[in-house]
């Protein structure tokens, strides 16, 4: 079998590959969405936690 | 000591130990990399199997490779669905504010399973049935399906008390669930486009081992994806909703000193 056979699916290298591509994408998203928001909620706090240690030091 | 009070104080510990949000970060800590690399190495396999080594269909020929994203996102579809319901029920009778977090943590990655479950059985049908969309009982009741997650997560995100919101989203996913077995059983039921039940049909699998093994990789792979992604989403919901403790405060200093 060669590379492009493979690629053309007998016919229906449209719908396999648009199907594959649409679900390993959707979970490399959600991957990604958690990641960034982890970052995002870890850096939100770490702000938070200066800002207080520098109230407390003005105090 | 008899084994049944092992047994017992083993599960009584693992549950108070689940119950706390610090023990539960911990734990999800762990399990998160396993998860993640159990599911990589199933999905490759699957799909390497799925795409290169199983034969084309008699009948459908190379389009039946869809079945390999199709079939686990729906699987997944449902099966999150129970771990959503079953959580929520645990967090309405025993209060454990962990079974929440597991519950709306859920909501959104079964909304996607669900999604792709329709679209990835769209493109299938078409070539195959010679349409997209027709309102048959199974594909209609998947759309239902959906509408309800959306709606698990409306519930949540509407109430500004976290502890109304979670009752109310526990209360509307466990009465959901009556959509569960109708789109398990849909195809038994009801006259459908949709094919009968394959893996666990009567009288065993209707499927050759050389096409089977990359379905179950792929739906395992899925399940093993699912508890990745739900531990990922739940460390942060829990980070968001104990940020004022104690232990997440030192967390985050930790790894800010490590920089």
């Amino acid at each position: 079998m060669n590379w492009a056979e493979f690629f053309n699916m007998g016919g229906y290298a449209f719908h396999v590959w648009t199907s594959w591509a649409l679900s390993i994408g959707a979970l490399i998203t959600i991957v990604i969405v958690a990641k960034l928001n982890n970052a995002k909620i870890k850096k939100e706090l770490e702000r938070q936690i200066r800002r207080e240690a520098k109230l407390q030091q003005e105090k | 000591m008899n084994p049944f009070s092992i047994i017992w104080k083993f599960l009584d510990r693992t549950y108070h130990r689940l119950a706390s949000p610090r023990e539960f970060y911990t734990i999800a800590q762990y399990a998160t990399p396993i998860f993640g690399f159990l599911s990589l190495i199933l999905i490759i396999s699957g799909a390497y199997l799925g795409l290169f080594e199983a034969p084309a269909d008699y009948q459908q020929g190379d389009s039946f490779r869809i079945i390999y994203v199709h079939v686990p996102a729906a699987w997944l579809s449902l099966f999150v669905y129970m771990v959503m319901a079953t959580a929520s029920a645990i967090g309405l009778i025993w209060r454990m504010k962990m079974a929440f977090v597991v519950a709306i943590c859920s909501a959104p990655l079964g909304a996607v399973f669900t999604a792709l479950a329709l679209i990835t059985g769209s493109i299938w049908g078409k070539p195959i049935w010679g349409t997209w969309w027709t309102w048959d009982a199974r594909l209609t009741s998947e759309l239902i399906l959906l509408f309800i997650y959306f709606g698990v997560m409306a519930t949540y995100y509407a109430f500004e008390e976290r502890k109304t919101a979670e009752k109310a989203m526990a209360m509307l996913s466990i009465v959901g669930v009556v959509i569960v077995p109708i789109i398990h059983y849909s195809v038994e039921w009801w006259t459908s486009l949709h094919q009968g039940q394959t893996i666990f049909a009567e009288g065993g699998p209707r499927m050759p081992a050389d096409m089977l093994t990359p379905l179950i990789l792929m739906i395992f792979g899925f399940m093993f994806f699912y508890g990745y992604a739900l531990f990922l989403a739940a460390q942060n919901k829990v980070l968001t909703q104990e940020r004022k403790a104690r232990w997440v405060r030192e967390l985050i200093q930790k790894t800010g000193n490590q920089r």
